[in-house]
This record gives C-alpha cells, sequence and structure tokens, in this order.
C-alpha cells in the first residue's frame, strides 16, 4: 500500500486559524484597555488568570512537548519571587528587580537541567520534588527570610496602591502574551518540528539526528523561566514572602489541573485549562477543602478518561487547530490505497 | 476437528497483516506455514495464541470462540506459543522458566522431567539463569516451557532462527516423538525443505493469504516456490480440507 | 557520634520500610506511585481511628488495616493503574498525583489539620529504650522497626523466589506480554503486587504513627523519603532500600546535630549528592546491589 502526499496538502495555517490570530489581536488588545473599565478587584483576578496561563503553558511545554513530567516546578515559582526580594532588598526598583529575579531563575535552571535531565520518567517527576524541596530549605536558612517568617516587598509602596495594580496588571499581560509568543514562535520553527517529534517518539527522532537532550534543555529552561516570571508577578500583586506558600507543591498541582483538563500538548489547551480554573476558583475556591478534593478527583478523572484534554477532544472531533504549531497532514479518501 | 480459523482479518495499524484466512486444522496433525517475510505468518500465529488482538474473524477451538480471549485464557484453553526469538526470562533459571509454563493449571502429562527427558542437555542446566544458556538451549527451554502447559495445539514460531544447523537438526529430533504423540503442531518454518520434511500439510502465505495449501507428500519442491514468490497465484495444490 | 550512628541506622529501618512498597511496585509495574506517601499516612489514620475510637486492641487494629489497605491495593491497581498505564509512561504520574490529591484533603476534611499520634496504644513502648554499654541508649521502638524491615525484606525475597505467585510477579515484570503467552494473567498478578505492596505500605504507616507524629499532608515527606532511600538503595533491589535506608537515615541524624534544619537538608543533599555521582559515574549505579550480592555469597 502506498500513501501519496502532494505538498499542496500539507497546511499550517487553515482559514479558522488565520481568523484566530486575528481575534487574539483584538482580544489582547482589549484587555490591555480594561484598567481603565474595570474595579480594582476585577484588575487584581485577570492579573491572577494572566499568572495562570503561563504556569499552564510552560507546563504544558515541558510535558506535553518535552514528555517531562516534573512534580517540583514550585522551585522555579518560589525562586523567582525570592531573588525578586532579595534583588529589590539592594534598592533596586522592585519591577526591575522581578525582571532580573526571573533572569535569574533561568540561569541557575541551566545548570539544573544538565542533572535533571538524565533522569527518566517518574524518577525526573519526583527527583524535581526532592530539589525543590532542598531549594525551600536553603531559601529558609537566609538571614533576609528568617525561616518561615519571610519578607515583604517593601519598595513597592514606592508606588501608589492604583498605579501598581495597573503596572502589574499591565506587566502579567505582556509577560503572558511574550511567554506564550515566545513559545509559539518555538514550536513553529525548526526547534519546533524537533520538539514535536520529540513529543510523538523521542528514540525515532533521536535517531533522525535531533539533538534530544539540546532540545529538551532549553524547553526547561524556558519553563523554569515563565514559572520564575510567574511567582515573581505573584509576589508583586500578594506583596509577602513567605517560604511555604511559594515553594508549595499545590502549585504544581495546580498546574498538572490545568494541563491535564485543557489538554496535554496542546498549544490552547493550556490555556483553555487555565480558564477553566481560574472560573472553577472562582466559583468553588470558597468550598475550601472541598474545592481542592473536587480538583484531585477531576484530575484523576482526566488522566484516566480522557488523557488529551478538553482541548484534545476537541480537536479530535472536530479537527480544529486554531493555533497552528503542528503540521496538519489533509488525506483525501481517494488517495489510500489498499 | 480441533481449530477452525473463519476468514481471520489481522491489521498491523493501517497494514493488513492476515487477510480473511479461512483455514481448519485436525486434530493431531502438523501443519506447517511457509512464505517469504512478511506474509503473515507470525503475525496468524501471535494472533492465534492472543498476543495480537484480531481484527476481523475468528477462531474457534473445540466448538468455543476464543476469537476475543486475552492470551493467558487461551493457555488454559490449550493453546501454547513458542514466540519467535524464544522470549525467556532472563533472569530466572531454567527449571523457573519451566515452572512458568505450567501456571495455567491445565492437567497434563508434561513435568520438567519429561522436558528433561526430550532435551536431555538441560538436566544440567536446570539451576542455571537462562541469560547465559547458548541458542539451543535456550530454544529447548522455550518448547518446554510451552510443554509445560500441557497444550492440545503447539505454535512453533521459527524454532530454527539463530541455531547452527547441527542444532536445529537436534531440536527437531526432539519435536518428532511429539509430533507423533498426537499433540497439534502449526509451525512457522523459513527452511521450505525440512517444512515439508516434518508437516502433514503444507500452507504458504502470500501477502496476508494463503495461496497454495495442500498435503506435503502431494506437493512439489517447484509448487511451493512459485507460491512463495508469488509468480502463479496456483490453485493446483489445493485439496479439499 | 557512636549514638547519632546508631539511631541513623535503627532510623534507616523505617526508611526501609516506606521505601520497599514504593519500590517493590516500580519493579513489577514500572509505575511510580506518587501517592505512596499518602496511603501510609492513610493507613496511620485508619489505624488510629480504630484504636481511639473503636477501642479495637492495637493487633486486631493491624489486621484490620492490612486487610482494607490491600483491598484498596487492589481496587487501585484495576481502577486506575492499569487504566493509567495503558496510556504510556506518564499518565501514571498524573493519576497517582491526582489520587494523592484527593487522599491529602480528604483526610484534611475528615481530620482537620491536627497532628495525631498512634504513641499511646502502645504505652511504654514509645519511649523504652536498653542501655548497651558505653552509655548508649537503643530505643526499643526503632529496634523493632529495624528488625521489622528486615524480616519484611527478607520475606518478600523468599516469596519472590520461591513461590508460585513471586515467579509470576518476576515473570511479569520482566516481561508482561510474554507473561501472557505461557499463561499468567498479567493484570491479576500486578493487582496482587499492588496488594502487597499496600501491606507494606500500611506497616511502614503505622510505624510513622507510633514514632512520630502525622498530619493529613504528612504524605508528601514520606514519599520523598521512600523515592530518596530506594533510589540510593538502586531502585529495583529490595536489599539495596535497606541500605539507601540506612544511608538516608545516618545523613539525616549527622545533619540533625548541625543545624535544626540540617536533618532535611542532609538528606536531600546526600541523596542529590549520590544520584549526581552515579550518573558521572555509571558503573556506581549497581554498586550497593552488587556489595550486598558479594556479601551474601561470603
Amino acid at each position: 500500500m502506498s500513501l501519496v502526499v502532494s505538498p499542496s496538502m500539507v497546511q499550517r495555517w487553515t482559514r479558522l486559524s488565520r481568523r484566530a490570530a486575528a481575534a487574539v489581536v483584538i482580544v489582547l488588545l482589549g484587555l490591555a484597555v480594561l484598567p481603565g473599565v474595570l474595579g480594582a478587584g476585577a484588575i487584581d483576578r485577570l492579573a491572577a488568570l494572566f499568572v495562570y496561563v503561563i504556569m499552564a503553558a510552560m507546563w504544558n511545554a515541558l510535558a506535553g512537548y518535552g514528555g517531562l513530567v516534573s512534580v517540583g516546578q514550585q522551585m522555579f515559582f518560589g525562586l523567582g519571587a525570592y531573588f525578586t526580594v532579595r534583588l529589590a532588598e539592594t534598592g533596586l526598583d522592585p519591577f526591575v528587580a522581578m525582571g532580573m529575579a526571573s533572569l535569574l531563575v533561568a540561569v541557575v535552571s541551566y545548570p539544573l537541567s544538565l542533572v535533571m535531565l538524565r533522569l527518566k520518567g517518574g524518577e525526573f517527576a519526583i527527583g524535581m520534588w526532592v530539589v525543590s524541596a532542598l531549594t525551600h530549605l536553603m531559601v529558609n536558612l537566609d538571614g533576609l527570610i528568617q525561616g518561615e517568617t519571610g519578607r515583604s516587598l517593601i519598595s513597592l509602596n514606592a508606588y501608589a496602591p492604583g498605579a501598581r495594580r495597573d503596572i502589574i496588571y499591565w506587566l502579567a499581560l505582556v509577560a503572558m502574551t511574550g511567554l506564550l509568543g515566545g513559545l509559539f514562535a518555538l514550536l513553529r520553527n525548526r526547534t519546533g518540528a524537533s520538539i514535536q517529534a520529540i513529543r510523538d517518539n523521542e528514540e525515532a527522532a533521536g535517531s533522525l539526528g535531533i539533538d534530544v537532550t539540546r532540545t529538551k534543555r532549553l524547553i526547561f529552561v524556558l519553563a523554569a523561566f515563565g514559572i520564575g516570571v510567574a511567582g515573581a508577578l505573584w509576589l508583586a500583586s500578594a506583596t509577602t514572602f513567605q517560604p511555604k506558600t511559594y515553594f508549595s507543591v499545590q502549585w504544581t498541582a495546580y498546574m498538572i489541573f490545568m494541563v491535564l483538563v485543557g489538554g496535554i500538548g496542546r498549544f490552547e489547551g493550556a490555556i483553555l485549562g487555565a480558564v477553566i480554573f481560574f472560573l472553577i476558583e472562582t466559583w468553588f475556591g470558597a468550598l475550601g477543602v472541598w474545592y481542592l478534593i473536587g480538583l484531585g478527583v477531576v484530575a484523576l478523572l482526566f488522566s484516566l478518561f480522557m488523557p488529551l484534554g478538553l482541548w484534545g477532544a476537541i480537536e479530535t472531533r472536530f479537527g480544529v487547530s486554531l493555533m497552528p504549531v503542528g503540521y496538519r497532514l489533509e488525506i483525501p479518501p481517494q488517495s489510500r490505497k489498499d | 476437528m480441533t481449530m477452525a480459523i473463519e476468514k481471520l482479518t489481522v491489521r498491523h495499524g493501517l497494514l493488513e497483516a492476515v487477510r480473511g484466512l479461512t483455514l481448519s486444522v485436525a486434530k493431531g496433525e502438523t501443519l506447517a506455514l511457509v512464505g517469504a517475510n512478511g506474509a503473515g505468518k507470525t503475525t496468524l500465529l501471535r494472533t492465534l495464541a492472543g498476543a495480537h488482538p484480531a481484527h476481523g474473524g475468528s477462531i474457534v477451538i473445540n466448538g468455543e470462540d476464543v476469537t476475543r480471549l486475552p492470551a493467558h485464557q487461551r493457555v488454559r484453553r490449550g493453546i501454547a506459543l513458542v514466540p519467535e526469538g524464544r522470549k525467556m526470562f532472563a533472569s530466572m533459571t531454567v527449571a523457573e522458566n519451566l515452572k512458568l509454563g505450567a501456571m495455567a493449571g491445565r492437567k497434563g502429562e508434561w513435568s520438567i522431567d519429561r522436558v528433561v527427558d526430550i532435551f536431555p542437555n538441560l538436566r544440567k542446566r536446570l539451576d542455571h539463569k537462562t541469560g547465559h544458556l547458548s541458542g539451543g538451549e535456550q530454544q529447548a527451554t522455550a518448547i518446554g516451557r510451552a510443554l509445560m502447559s500441557n497444550p492440545e495445539i503447539l505454535l512453533l514460531d521459527e524454532v530454527s532462527l539463530g541455531l547452527s544447523p547441527l542444532i536445529v537438526d537436534r531440536v527437531y529430533a526432539s519435536l518428532d516423538g511429539l509430533m507423533k504423540s498426537g499433540t497439534t503442531i502449526i509451525l512457522v518454518e523459513q527452511d521450505l525443505a525440512r517444512a515439508m520434511g516434518v508437516a502433514d500439510r503444507v500452507i504458504c502465505m502470500l501477502e496476508g493469504r494463503a495461496v497454495l495449501e495442500g498435503y506435503a507428500k502431494d506437493l512439489t519442491r517447484d509448487q511451493v516456490t512459485e507460491a512463495y514468490f508469488g509468480l502463479h497465484r496456483t490453485k493446483a495444490g489445493r485439496v479439499p480440507a | 557520634m557512636t549514638n547519632q550512628i546508631v539511631q541513623g541506622i535503627l532510623l534507616g529501618g523505617y526508611y526501609a520500610l516506606i521505601a520497599c512498597g514504593l519500590s517493590f511496585m516500580f519493579s513489577v509495574m514500572r509505575i511510580i506511585n506518587l501517592a505512596h506517601g499518602s496511603l501510609a499516612v492513610a493507613a496511620a489514620y485508619l489505624i488510629f481511628v480504630l484504636s481511639e475510637r473503636a477501642q479495637l486492641p492495637l493487633w486486631a487494629c493491624f489486621i484490620v488495616a492490612v486487610a482494607v489497605m490491600a483491598v484498596a491495593g487492589w481496587l487501585i491497581q484495576r481502577l486506575i493503574l492499569d487504566r493509567s498505564a495503558r496510556g504510556g509512561q506518564l499518565l501514571p504520574i498524573l493519576s497517582t498525583f491526582g489520587l494523592s490529591m484527593v487522599i491529602e484533603n480528604a483526610l484534611f476534611e475528615q481530620f482537620g489539620a491536627d497532628t495525631r499520634s498512634l504513641a499511646s496504644a502502645i504505652g511504654d513502648l514509645s519511649w523504652d529504650s536498653w542501655e548497651l554499654p558505653g552509655g548508649l541508649y537503643v530505643g526499643k521502638l526503632p529496634v523493632l522497626i529495624f528488625v521489622t524491615a528486615v524480616v519484611l525484606l527478607a520475606g518478600l525475597q523468599l516469596m519472590l523466589s520461591y513461590t508460585r505467585i513471586g515467579r509470576a510477579i518476576r515473570a511479569t515484570a520482566e516481561d508482561p506480554d510474554t507473561a501472557g503467552l505461557v499463561g499468567i494473567d498479567a493484570r491479576r498478578v500486578n493487582a496482587v503486587a499492588a496488594a502487597i505492596t499496600l501491606v507494606t505500605v500500611t506497616i511502614a504507616g503505622m510505624f510513622l504513627g507510633m514514632r512520630a507524629t502525622f498530619e493529613p499532608y504528612s504524605g508528601a515527606p514520606q514519599l520523598l523519603f521512600a523515592f530518596e532511600a530506594s533510589v540510593i538503595g538502586g531502585a529495583g533491589s529490595l536489599w539495596g532500600t535497606l541500605a539507601g535506608g540506612i544511608i538516608l537515615g545516618l545523613a539525616q541524624t549527622c545533619g540533625a546535630s548541625l543545624h535544626p534544619l540540617g536533618f532535611l537538608i542532609a538528606g536531600h543533599g546526600v541523596f542529590l549528592i549520590i544520584l549526581f555521582a552515579r550518573l558521572m559515574f555509571p558503573d556506581l549505579a549497581s554498586m550497593p546491589a552488587r556489595l550486598i550480592r558479594r556479601g551474601a555469597a561470603a
């Protein structure tokens, strides 16, 4: 049997995805002017949503594209916040400190990737958790933090509360757009093809001459950086850094939930998952522990019965792809031969 | 009749490895499947054993449809496969491998002693890890392991693969008694002459179909060779089953 | 110093207990169960409830808990692991993580944040000790835990080596497809292995409650310790987990004498150093297992 595919049948941008791209631009512009329209509470919540989107997208990049399930990503979240506090203590503007802290997280993650990427599957997952626990303890040793006492980002007081809120909102929006855009671009260039090949079949990708380790390292560092950004942003809106809160495995639980529900390995899936998580949190967060039990049950059920998540189900059912990061093969029925 | 295969279709992804094969195997006969690589012989054996799912058709043994049963339940019903490449449990000893064969719990006459009777060179290897054995010893263990389940139908997939001719002679010599004893055997064998020599009946497969079927004594070497390479889709040798 | 070494070794017995189930399940099913720690804590709560509220004697609590947890293991394998393992290597990590989230928070919902202990159920045993020459005090409970660990590991080893189900478990671990071809029902074998795992988890959970306090979220550190001990010992090797547990226990007790946080830091640190050394020098990977084999042969 043979399968003939002429080049014209390989498509990336479908008409739907071009429209989606236009819609994305309009939505982003709309979001940018919202602080003039909405109240303080809504702006705070939306900034939180952007942070969730960042975290989901970054965890998805790592697990969905790199095949690396980590239960230790809270380490980068905590470090992003911790470095911000540390740098701001030197007299740096808090927002500049946030940026530099995120870069520092990326720098730290590089040597870590050299060791951790040698671990496979579950060993990588828990190994990251161990490193995260150790990092948490090390931060506790810092005299400035004083164990679990913590430290506030005092220099934020230089900004008026209203202006501070708006800046954080815009920073979160810019960070989200930049990170998603960067990930999108990465997935669409040559590296992207390697990443997808690795996702689909790591061994085969290696035998095709793709440098699997280098590509994974790139994703690892990107994910660390993005989650570091998320931690810094979270600190900016919460103002107080307490190691226990930031280095909590709960953050990774949220990331896993968002990606599993949205659709692992699907670019749109992470965004959808973050929005769903945000809505669930808004509606049911007040239920406390029952809310957490519910998250666990839903995550468990999705992993068992809908491992591709909601977006995966939508994609298989309707063949829709709004963000064309993969290559879509269109096989007309008559070219299938027996 | 022991086994009836009806319009069996098996797929590997998009590829149809076995296409609508119909075949019946009588009790006690030895049937050889021959054909080029990729003709579907190994897939057919694995499907009969339950190691690969059937896509369509049915497999009936002693009146019972086993098409959807998992491999371990087929062993309980008397089908045992000696898989290609022998598939030893390398970290376990010969004796342990043989005992595993008895896990299905079918009553019968096979025991470690009897296996050692037909493969005498295993006797002093019983406590050795199978990972350290020679190819011939591993093959003997694999066959012995299948026999320990007291099978009614024994499926042998390329038992001569990777063994020297001398060892192959010995393996087949050991199987000789078995073939005469009433156990039904379906074997896949690359060596045409050997297949025709040991089998009562020969089936030649090509692209998933049986293109030639007949009693070994009625077929000529040329007929089989032609069918083997698909030169003529001759039905000359076909006899009513 | 001698005192710390003795305490460290005895503590290693507890880690071997909690690690052997994790290691066992990994070697049979290639699954690292992220709910392992939470399950141990759940077992501790179960014994606590039976003992405090139902006022059963401890041995009865233990037997009931073992039975309940074994059934739970069977069900977890049938309903969760079996299904998610078919979806590839990554899914079991996610589903067992979801399971641990459910267990932890359900325990919190039921029992609140209070720390609990089984110490009252064992009376004097929780603080009794023997005096050794040289002014060394050795707690009876740590010794009991260590002895239990050795007996349990030996029992598991004998079961794997000499019983029918043991052979079936080893065969399934090595090659589940071929196991099916020789008549082994791999699903059933895995379910039995999961039930056995949870029996070990129950024993570990009981000792956790006896030697220390626990709360609903104590599972995470238990999982990390179990993981560290089993990796240090060489994943999949039963006696290796004892060596790994002892190394971890020694590091922690020595660390604790240097700094209040030293207990945890030294434990994690030793784990990472050994992991790193092993990645750099792959020959070291099989060291503990090899040493033990040599020791056993001599």
